[in-house]
């Protein structure tokens, strides 16, 4: 079933960038300087509007009669298929921008190849979301390092975020019959092949950061499958959704 | 009118003839219609009202972002959470502005934010009202962004140079924000039952902090003759409320809502609406700390600012290591 694999595909696409868009939008008006809560908002939502392509592409694959808001706001947790660093809470900002900075050392690399795509609404799509993403990593890079060699405490900060997340970096690499079958045809980049673009740029950061890369190659799984996502996702979808939910039908 | 009630030097204004030559100078410039920049000379009394007016400015933009902020993680869909953080985000950059505006008459963004912490400069008062459901951000859009516009609108005239230009990017981005609301009035209005409820009740609650937001009426203004004087207020707080009133009642009938005054009638001989005031005594309560929301919004602004304190230390540690470095090199 290639639609199906193709939809699936889109799903992980999309659900990543508005799981991690909701997740960064939470921080509103509280950031730790001006300067921050802008970029903040500013990334959020170059993240909310490729999710609207991205699901609104998947609703048209699908082609069920759902839109991409019937997707966003009408799915139960067993369907997302976003990986499980991007719905963990925020935390402190130093988790938050840790978070940021080691997927988009990811998301960048993959825009990239998928702005190569055979599919050539994937290849448009991605073509316009690899110029965010890269300001992204530009910016969560930065400030990776800043944090990571400012004061004893800063420091310290970033080192227990990164030693936090590290378990949660292995499921951008994960590979299964989804990737297979969308790779074969050359609809996307096998996840596997992302691996030494994304270990280039978190280890000459962390290196300028001086911050030490956790040695554990432990991975926990189960967001991009949605075998088994983490209790948080839950609590995120019954904030977000409430609306569609209590109102169902409704015209906002 | 994210500024209001801001107290002057009290003397009044001077003639004249009580005016010494410098001073003289500079009111006739003023009056001439010409700008005031930085490094000008200006009257003690004309930089400390700009502060405080700007710096309450400023932080009604920052504050301001906590009551929508409340519905971006509740967004009903896709396009209405990027619209609403869009906008959030020109607030945070209005906030930039001003910041910076006021920084050019010499005190810094710091001490204005410790200020705002420590209860000693204010922000608007409609920021300490709650919004409680999705109508809540149609009805500030339309009416705290509507009235926030007729304020604003002749402040790009203010006689203070990088004010009046902050005022004008600030104007071309409040008129997006207005529409927004009213767009999202629209759509809940021409919606379900419980939308239009919503909608409704969103005006309910809105109309009179909406109406106080222009400061209490003229003849209790006790500080608007200076600011005036030195065009850093350029109406007065009956004239703007009585247009804002006239401009919004059409628009409550265009949408089939109530304005929840039962005195408002037409008067042909002013050519325009009689209204109710609001509840001063309220006014007066919620600019002490007595509103809805002071006590959260406040404590809000202070967690982030000092759980924020490690990430600006690590910041400014970070620039000086690369400063000493670079030093160091040359």
């Amino acid at each position: 079933m290639p639609q199906d694999a193709l939809f699936q595909t889109l799903l992980r696409l999309g659900d990543n960038t508005l799981v991690l868009g909701h997740r960064v939008s939470e921080w509103c008006g509280k950031a730790p300087v001006l300067e921050e809560d802008i970029a903040l908002a500013n990334t959020a939502l170059d993240l909310i509007g490729q999710t609207q392509m991205w699901l609104g592409y998947a609703a048209e694959v699908e082609s069920a009669g759902r839109s991409a808001d019937d997707l966003a706001m009408l799915r139960d947790v067993w369907d997302f298929r976003n990986i499980l660093m991007v719905e963990r809470p925020n935390g402190d900002f130093g988790h938050t921008i840790m978070r940021q900075f080691l997927f988009d050392a990811w998301h960048r690399p993959l825009l990239a190849a998928l702005a190569q795509s055979n599919d050539h609404r994937i290849a448009e799509i991605a073509a316009k979301a690899v110029k965010e993403a890269t300001y992204h990593l530009e910016r969560s890079a930065e400030t990776v390092i800043a944090l990571g060699d400012g004061t004893e405490q800063s420091h310290a900060r970033m080192q227990d975020a990164l030693t936090l997340l590290w378990p949660y970096v292995g499921e951008m690499f994960e590979s299964d019959e989804v990737d297979a079958q969308m790779a074969a045809t050359g609809v996307v980049p096998a996840p596997e092949t992302l691996k030494d673009s994304w270990m280039q740029t978190v280890r000459a950061t962390l290196i300028e950061a001086t911050l030490a890369i956790p040695e554990d190659e432990f991975a926990h799984k189960g967001g991009r499958t949605g075998v088994r996502h983490t209790e948080h996702l839950g609590h995120m979808l019954t904030q977000m959704q409430w609306l569609q939910r209590a109102y169902p039908g409704a015209n906002w | 009118m994210y500024a209001q009630m801001i107290k002057s030097t009290g003397q009044g204004v001077k003639t004249r003839e009580e005016m010494d030559p410098q001073e003289r100078a500079f009111q006739e410039r003023i009056d001439a219609g010409g700008k005031i920049e930085p490094k000008d000379w200006m009257p003690e009394g004309y930089r400390k009202n700009l502060i405080r007016q700007i710096g309450q400015h400023a932080h009604s933009e920052i504050v301001g972002q906590l009551p929508e902020g409340n519905w971006i993680s509740r967004a009903p869909t896709l396009e209405r959470k990027a619209i609403l953080l869009a906008k959030v985000q020109d607030e945070a950059g209005h906030g930039l502005y001003l910041y910076c505006a006021a920084e050019t008459l010499g005190i810094t963004r710091d001490e204005m934010f410790e200020a705002l912490n420590e209860g000693r400069m204010k922000y608007s008062s409609i920021f300490n009202y709650p919004t409680l459901t999705w109508a809540d951000m149609g009805a500030v859009g339309w009416l705290v962004d509507g009235a926030a516009i007729m304020n604003q609108v002749p402040l790009q005239r203010t006689s203070y140079g990088p004010y009046a230009r902050a005022m004008v990017r600030i104007c071309k981005e409040e008129s997006f924000h207005q529409r927004q609301g009213f767009d999202i009035m629209m759509k809940m209005c021409a919606g379900t039952d419980a939308q239009k409820k919503m909608a409704q009740d969103a005006l309910n609650r809105f109309w009179y902090p909406s109406l106080m937001m222009f400061g209490p009426s003229d003849k209790d203004s006790v500080h608007s003759a200076q600011s005036m004087a030195w065009k850093i207020k350029m109406n007065t707080n009956d004239e703007l409320r009585q247009k804002f009133v006239d401009q919004t009642v059409p628009q409550a009938e265009y949408l089939g809502l109530t304005v929840p005054d039962a005195t408002l009638a037409w008067n042909d001989e002013k050519g325009g609406y009689d209204f109710a005031e609001p509840d001063w005594t309220e006014f007066f309560d919620v600019l002490k700390g007595n509103g809805p929301c002071n006590v959260d919004r406040l404590s809000t602004r202070k967690k982030a600012w000092e759980d924020g304190a490690w990430v600006r230390d690590g910041m400014l540690a970070h620039a000086a290591k690369k400063r000493a470095a670079k030093m160091a090199a040359e």
